[in-house]
């Protein structure tokens, strides 16, 4: 007999027709899967009645890989084919991964793709295809739990991942078998869980402290679509940083050197971990661990001490808040809600101290280990449409502008970010030479003004465009930016219809820190973007003038002007060309104006002449409208 | 007769009206689709239609279509786990066979 769950009024399914559903949040350190059963989500736990699922994956020479709890054993014993934190790799180039790389202990394998490959005992393996190892384990949970074949799932991404991480994201669903119904934000999910999109608009504050990681968002709602205003974060601090302090406490109590070897300090961590866990209820709790030498110590962790151990690492996440509330040009009192995401912040200590800043009581009724699971499991019931209609779909945004180079290495934005995706945009372009008939399209993304400072994602071309005047040659360029953020970008040429499009493949390379820095650093350096781009865009066009003044020199120059008006004229152009070397705008401007000055009588009697050139041999008759 | 349900699926089903907030009751009922004739509908239940029927059992108000309850009359709803799975289950006196999935039934 099978098993039935309560359905909406009306939303019943045929047997076997079943809108299965679930919210997977593929986590650096552990990984989650959340659907709704009955109207009410909860994530689902594996034949062990564990719900969290190590992100471990072992490879072995014969066999399947192990996933999870099983591989995290493994792990000491067989480091170099037991993959953890994958999430930290997934969308980085090769050139990424060795900066990474002092502190992962994997083979690399040199390879000719863009992807970095770990070496492995079961041959090379993708970053995508470790995190596909992991879905493809929670699918088969979920599958088991559920009664029936999954039709979608939503997976969360920290809402700094760039459009190449989305994608891997993606790939590795793709790969898991899994239909990936979307992306979602992974502090937008924590709201959603608290229900907050249903709720009046305002700015929510996601505290998300992990076991390594530490990120702040600041999201605001606005006519039901959660726009991320700002991030922050440290890549390095989180839950493990408290189990160390504790250890070391341990250590320094029980006399033991500092010099304790790898199995005891992984040991006395583990003390120091159920020390911490004790310690969210308990106001103090015994502590035992035994020497190397076989004698065993003893003692009392109160929770006073505990968060005098921790205080100094709980201080260190205001920081990112501080800096999160500036970048989103909000001071603390103007956050609505503040939700707390990730096991560290059981802690009492973190809560009290996240109340002080905020000066308000966070949401923390939702387990924080599951709350972005239950959010991305909510969204994909809807997705999967067991909602009634009237049910609000749940909008996002891109968080970074998306562009085009332009003459002069300056980026044009055509989507702004923030804008609600999806979303379409057109802009038209034009040739910068005459006669062009190809167009180089690079696309970028970023708030800078300069494409140096942007982040490049593509780079495609247009050919066969009809050879015509410089400018007068109108190419259409539409992006196009699909649920997940994902983006595919279309110029056409308007005359002849020749077209050229490329979907973004992920070109790997940016850094840590150049992602979370880049929206922050397009504010700090406002002013001076404005003034690079003010230069820049002199400099183009004393480029296009001097361009088209030599090309009609060397055309009728001679025959046109006297010696002595093609010295005035060369002059001023010698002028022009040390001014756009320069670095005034306001020069390079005036020296423009003093070319066409010099220039003008020139341009009106070539005018004449190519009047008079087309008109002879014709009689004026022929020129009246009819 | 009645509709009944064991004290595990009354559990369950006031524990996912509350979690839902709003809500009269529980509407079960059949339509005629799937492999075997006709299938289960248990769905939330917003209103009480005029020639609806309620039963109430453990503090649970269960709606039901009187054209529905010819198929339904004496069920007890209960709630049981297979495995990792779980979810209600009809214990229905009137069918005569079900497909093998026991998703839909004849009487």
């Amino acid at each position: 007999m099978a098993l039935l769950q309560i359905s909406e009024p009306g939303e019943s399914t045929a047997p076997h027709q079943h809108r299965l559903a679930a919210g997977i949040d593929l986590g650096t350190t552990n990984s989650l899967v959340a659907s709704v059963r009955s109207g009410l989500a909860e994530t689902l736990a594996d034949e062990l009645g564990e719900h969290l699922l190590p992100s471990v994956v072992r490879y072995r020479a014969e066999g399947e890989p192990q996933v999870g709890r099983e591989a995290l054993s493994a792990a000491t014993r067989d480091p170099l084919n037991t993959i953890a934190s994958v999430k930290r790799l997934m969308g980085r180039g090769v050139e990424d991964v060795k900066g990474l790389g002092a502190h992962l202990p994997y083979e690399f394998v040199p390879g000719t793709s863009a992807m970095p490959l770990l070496h492995t005992a079961a041959g090379a393996v993708s970053p995508v295809e470790v995190s596909a190892e992991i879905l493809k384990n929670l699918k088969r949970r979920a599958e088991n739990a559920l009664g029936g074949e999954l039709r979608g799932v939503v997976i969360t991404v920290p809402a700094y991942f760039d459009d190449a991480q989305r994608q891997a994201t993606k790939d590795a669903g793709r790969l898991a078998g899994l239909h990936v119904l979307r992306l979602l934000n992974e502090p937008t999910a924590a709201a959603v869980a608290y229900g907050l999109d249903q709720g009046s608009e305002g700015v929510t504050a996601i505290y998300d402290l992990g076991g390594g990681t530490f990120d702040i968002s600041i999201l605001r709602l606005n006519k039901g679509v959660f726009e991320v205003m700002s991030t922050a974060g440290d890549t390095a601090l989180g839950g493990d940083d408290f189990d160390r302090s504790v250890a070391l406490w341990i250590m320094q109590q029980a006399g033991i050197p500092d010099d304790a070897g790898h199995a005891q300090m992984r040991r006395l961590m583990q003390v120091a971990r159920s020390a911490k866990e004790a310690l969210t209820d308990a106001s103090s709790v015994e502590v035992k661990v035994e020497r190397n030498d076989g004698s065993h110590w003893s003692g009392d962790l109160t929770r006073a001490t505990f968060d005098e151990l921790c205080g100094p690492l709980v201080q260190k996440t205001q920081g990112p808040c501080r800096r999160a509330l500036r970048d989103a040009g909000i001071r603390a009192g103007d956050v609505k809600a503040v939700v707390l995401v990730g096991g560290s912040t059981r802690v009492p200590l973190v809560r009290r101290r996240v109340a002080e800043f905020f000066d308000r009581e966070p949401l923390a009724d939702i387990d924080p280990d599951k709350v972005v699971a239950i959010g991305a499991a909510i969204q994909a019931d809807i997705l999967a449409g067991n909602k009634p209609e009237d049910e609000m779909l749940l909008l996002d945004v891109i968080p970074l502008s998306l562009g085009l180079e332009t003459m002069g290495g300056l980026a044009e934005k055509i989507i702004p970010r923030n804008t609600t995706i999806p979303t379409a945009r057109a802009q038209e372009f034009t040739t910068f030479k005459d006669g062009q008939t190809a167009m180089s399209l690079h696309v970028v993304q970023g708030d800078r003004e300069l494409v140096s400072d942007c982040r490049s994602l593509a780079k495609f071309e247009l050919h066969d465009i009809p050879p015509m005047t410089a400018g007068a040659a109108r190419i259409r360029v539409t992006f196009q930016v699909d649920a997940d953020g994902l983006l595919s970008v279309t110029a056409e040429e308007q005359v002849r219809g020749v077209k050229s499009s490329i979907e973004v493949k992920p070109s790997y390379g940016l850094s840590d820190s150049e992602i979370e820095h880049m929206l922050k650093d397009s504010i700090a350096h406002a002013q001076e973007d404005m003034e690079a781009r003010r230069l820049r865009e002199q400099q183009v066009e004393a480029d296009r003038v001097l361009e088209a003044l030599q090309a009609a020199l060397a055309d009728d120059g001679d025959k046109i002007l006297t010696g002595q008006e093609r010295v005035v004229i060369d002059t001023a152009a010698r002028q022009l060309g040390a001014a756009r070397d320069g670095s005034d705008p306001q020069a390079i401007k005036r020296a423009i104006e003093a070319v066409e000055a010099a220039s003008s009588d020139y341009v009106a009697r070539r005018m004449n002449t190519s009047i008079r050139e087309a008109m002879a041999g014709h009689r004026v008759d022929e020129f009246k409208s009819t | 007769m009645a509709i009944t349900l064991t004290e595990a699926a009354a559990g369950r089903v006031k524990e996912y009206l509350d979690n839902r907030g709003k809500g009269v009751g529980l509407r079960l009922g059949v339509k005629t689709t799937g492999c075997s004739g006709m299938a289960y509908v248990i769905e939330f239940a917003d209103a009480v239609e005029a020639d609806d029927v309620v039963f109430e059992d453990r503090g649970i108000k269960v709606i039901i279509n009187p054209k529905s309850l010819v198929y339904l009359d004496g069920t007890e709803l209960d709630y049981a786990r297979e495995g990792l799975n779980a979810g209600f289950k009809f214990i229905n006196p009137n069918v005569k066979d079900m497909c093998g999935c026991g998703e839909s039934f004849n009487v």
